[in-house]
């Protein structure tokens, strides 16, 4: 079965943090009611605490580490889950029913099968 | 023979368009059965260059679809042999399947998929009109290219990136189910209407491949309708379409000047396809007599003009009830303003001119500066409707456009 990303683009903000409860329990009813084809996925500590990697130089080059995300945007990569779907279609569908759809944005990309 | 060696000697049109018609339904069943629109379109490429070089020499065959259909079979399984990275299973599931008698339910089918595949609202509105001129319309990408005033080398690239999109994100070569159907049908209709209003746009006599856009439509527009004879949406799209297009010829004068609809001499129109088009505009409101679909009733407006034998008799009550009707399904203050130019002509310039004002959103559209500089002309107030010939002139439209509004300024008694 094919797999797609559902990443989720939301507000930057700490989505551990008591006050984001009822969003918490809408991701959790999501989580449950897709569980059979989630097939992975984590949420994310918001972009403050992201540190962006670059070897300079090509492989084995100096490593230069910058503090923020790779890029900036009003919403920001919060979480993604791995979903599996038959096609473009079904995913569509799974991810209008994660909250960041109406809370933010899901970008849906299809993942390479090696 | 079907048409024989006398379609050979009718001449290569003929032939042409046979084998373009066929070609289509081809490809659609060969994308089906290779899940590859790249392939499919190479091995059907390849079928028709040799039907073309073939058939006037040996007549056309029988079944000229099931001989396009197995010759294009042959090339993809040839080609998909060569290409080692693909599974011999995949060769073999083309082989085994039917050799070119698919029944025509199938044929059909595998058109709409094709319709549906190419307007997938997952693609890019401009990668939709692209896919829908290169697959289903049969153009060449050069051929789309020119049509869209976009170089040749972008355009492949659009196309090469759409086809991508279809294949690694899945998007599938399907019909949609029923509940989704009306909101699919109509991003099809907004595509086919958008290759439509290209080539109108570009004008009779200015750039031919351009303008052959409104034919390429209204074809497409026909395979739709043939497809799904009992969508209204369809058959107003194809109505709208048949009678805008009938009066393509009169819409210039002998300069390329535009004309507007009252100084268009009327004996210009197209007559058959005007009677096709009010024909499915009856056929489409039976349908649904309670909510209408947004085409049927713009073909309705379009019907009533189409058949005033002139400007003055135009029955603009039944005009201006058709715009109440289209503003109870779409609402936006376009609709609202060709609406108020209706009423100025049922009730007088001062009335139009009153629900024009009460628009408001449009003042940065050129056309509500045009239409109210025409019903202050009417109303007698000159200074403001140069005025307003000015703005509507300073917010920029096409060459003929802009040069029939200098024309109406210039007939304005001078201050």
């Amino acid at each position: 079965m094919p797999q797609y990303a559902a990443l989720t683009y939301t507000r930057d903000v700490d989505w551990s943090n008591p006050e984001f409860g009822q969003e918490m329990k809408d991701y959790t009813e999501f989580g449950e009611a897709a569980a059979s084809v989630i097939r992975g996925g984590a949420a994310l500590y918001p972009t403050a605490t992201a540190t962006t990697v670059r070897v300079t130089g090509g492989k084995g080059g100096d490593i230069v580490t910058s503090d923020g995300p790779y890029a900036e945007t009003k919403e920001a990569l919060t979480g993604f889950y791995l979903l599996e779907a038959a096609d473009l279609d079904e995913a569509v569908k799974l991810a209008a029913q994660i909250p960041a759809a109406w809370d933010g944005a899901v970008e849906v990309r299809p993942v390479i099968e090696f | 023979m079907v048409a024989g060696g006398a379609a050979v000697r009718e001449g290569s049109n003929v032939l042409a368009a046979l084998v373009r018609e066929e070609g289509t339904r081809v490809l659609a069943t060969l994308v089906r059965v290779t899940g590859d629109i790249d392939l499919a379109q190479d091995a059907v490429q390849d079928a028709v260059l040799r039907a073309l070089e073939t058939w006037p020499r040996d007549g056309v065959p029988d079944n000229p679809r099931a001989w396009l259909l197995v010759t294009a079979k042959r090339r993809a399984i040839d080609v998909i042999r060569r290409e080692t990275r693909r599974s011999g299973k995949e060769a073999a599931a083309v082989m085994f399947t039917d050799p070119g008698m698919e029944p025509s339910e199938v044929v059909q089918d595998d058109l709409l998929r094709l319709v549906f595949t190419c307007c997938h609202p997952c693609l890019a509105l401009e990668a939709q009109v692209a896919l829908a001129l290169r697959t289903l319309g049969g153009l060449s990408t050069a051929e789309v290219a020119r049509g869209l005033m976009v170089p040749e080398a972008t355009m492949a690239k659009r196309l090469t990136r759409a086809k991508q999109k279809i294949a690694q994100a899945r998007i599938p070569y399907r019909v949609p189910a029923a509940e989704e159907l009306p909101g699919r049908l109509a991003g099809v209709a907004a595509t086919v209407y958008l290759i439509f209003n290209e080539g109108y746009a570009a004008g009779a006599g200015a750039d031919l491949v351009r303008g052959a856009l409104t034919t390429e439509a209204v074809r497409l527009a026909r395979l739709l309708a043939e497809l799904m004879p009992d969508e209204p949406t369809v058959l107003g799209l194809l109505a709208l379409l048949l009678l805008q297009n009938a009066r393509r010829d009169a819409r210039v004068d002998d300069e390329g000047r535009a004309l507007l609809l009252k100084e268009q001499d009327r004996t210009r129109w197209d007559g058959p396809a005007i009677k096709e088009g009010v024909e499915l505009v009856g056929r489409a409101l039976r349908r649904t007599p309670d909510r209408p679909d947004a085409y049927v009733v713009q073909a309705a407006i379009a019907a009533c003009h189409a058949l005033a034998p002139t400007y003055a008799e135009t029955g603009w009550d039944a005009v201006v009830s058709w715009y109440d009707v289209l503003l109870s399904i779409q609402d936006n203050p376009v609709v609202r303003l060709n609406r108020a130019a209706a009423v100025a002509e049922r009730d007088g310039p001062e009335a139009g001119l009153a629900l024009i004002e009460a628009i408001g959103d449009l003042e940065s559209y050129p056309w509500w500066h045009a239409t109210r500089a025409e019903l202050l002309r009417g109303a007698g107030r000159t200074e403001e409707c140069r005025a307003a010939y000015e703005r509507a002139l300073a917010l920029g439209m096409s060459r003929p456009q802009a040069d029939h509004l200098r024309r109406r300024m210039a007939e304005l008694p001078s201050r």
